[in-house]
């Protein structure tokens, strides 16, 4: 019994800072005002308010006894796919000129989103557009 | 009997992992779903071995635990650090800034881990590979300094990961 309370809270407190991480980072999306630095906020804050709503979910299964490890698999292809695309939005950002730009590779070197030839490169707005 | 095996089993990991995730994902444990589990775990790696060329040959799975945990704790830190700079820093004195990495390491898995860490830890999104692989370009949330960035992503991950990968 006493187990079965103090699961119940355990799981009520992952939810709060399940959510509250999730709500932070929404408010990331919102606030921030450059597009790179806006990709910061979902990615770091929404992996940490999903894995305390696993975790929630998970100790609730075991609390009323059923048992699930479902949650790990979740979290586990989460920090795989989170990365690439957060890596995916940056390189459409470095490949529009959306971006402040960055610092040349060391050597003779050019990042590979660079690497692309003239014609196929994306113009920004329509405005920019040659007539 | 030992190219038997090779032939078999290219890649035991991939093997037991597949077998784990297949089970894991029945949410039961029950034999035939072990079996079943294995049977995949055998047959995926030795039909995808064609399309998976130069594998890293050593693996070390102690010292990837060691620097699982320490990654896990660095996006518990990572998290708690964002979510303070999202609510208390005002846009106009965030410090964002680029941080090129040299990178010591060069087997394109390595590389991978490494760049998905640096996105999943503190203030800092990879952003892209330079086209011979030699550098990695990060973009940081707020620092004061590009370079201890830099310093710690080479000493804290790479160091770690070039051990692991040998």
């Amino acid at each position: 019994m006493t187990l079965e309370i103090f699961g119940t809270y355990f799981v009520a407190a992952c939810l709060f800072v399940g959510a509250a991480f999730a709500l932070v980072g929404s408010i990331g999306l919102l606030k921030l005002n450059d597009s790179m630095t806006r990709l910061h906020a979902p990615t770091k804050v929404g992996t940490m308010g999903i894995g305390a709503l696993l975790l929630a979910s998970m100790v609730q299964s075991f609390v009323r006894g059923e048992g699930s490890l479902h949650e790990m698999l979740i979290m586990g292809f989460l920090f795989v796919t989170a990365p690439i695309s957060a890596n995916f939005i940056a390189k459409v950002q470095m490949h529009r000129r959306a971006c402040v730009p960055p610092p040349a590779p060391l050597g003779d070197e050019t990042w590979s989103t660079f690497d692309t030839p003239e014609a196929d490169r994306v113009i920004d707005s329509p405005e920019d557009r040659p007539a | 009997m030992i190219r038997f095996w090779n032939w078999l089993l290219p890649h035991p990991l991939l093997t037991v992992l597949l077998a784990l995730v297949w089970v894991m994902l029945q949410n039961q444990l029950s034999a035939g779903m072990v079996v079943f589990g294995l049977i995949l775990g055998i047959v995926i790696p030795v039909v995808t071995a064609a399309w998976w060329p130069d594998r890293p040959r050593g693996f070390r799975m102690g010292r990837f635990a060691v620097y699982m945990l320490i990654v896990l704790w660095d996006i518990l830190i990572a998290n708690i650090e964002v979510a303070w700079i999202v609510l208390t820093r005002p846009n106009a004195k965030m410090r964002p800034a680029w941080v090129v990495v040299p990178l010591d390491l060069r087997q394109p898995e390595a590389i991978t881990v490494l760049a998905g860490t640096i996105t999943l830890t503190p203030g800092t999104v990879s952003a892209d590979l330079s086209d011979q692989g030699h550098c990695l370009l990060v973009h940081a949330l707020d620092t004061p300094d590009p370079d201890a960035v830099r310093d710690e992503i080479k000493h804290r991950y790479e160091r770690r990961l070039k051990e692991i990968f040998e």
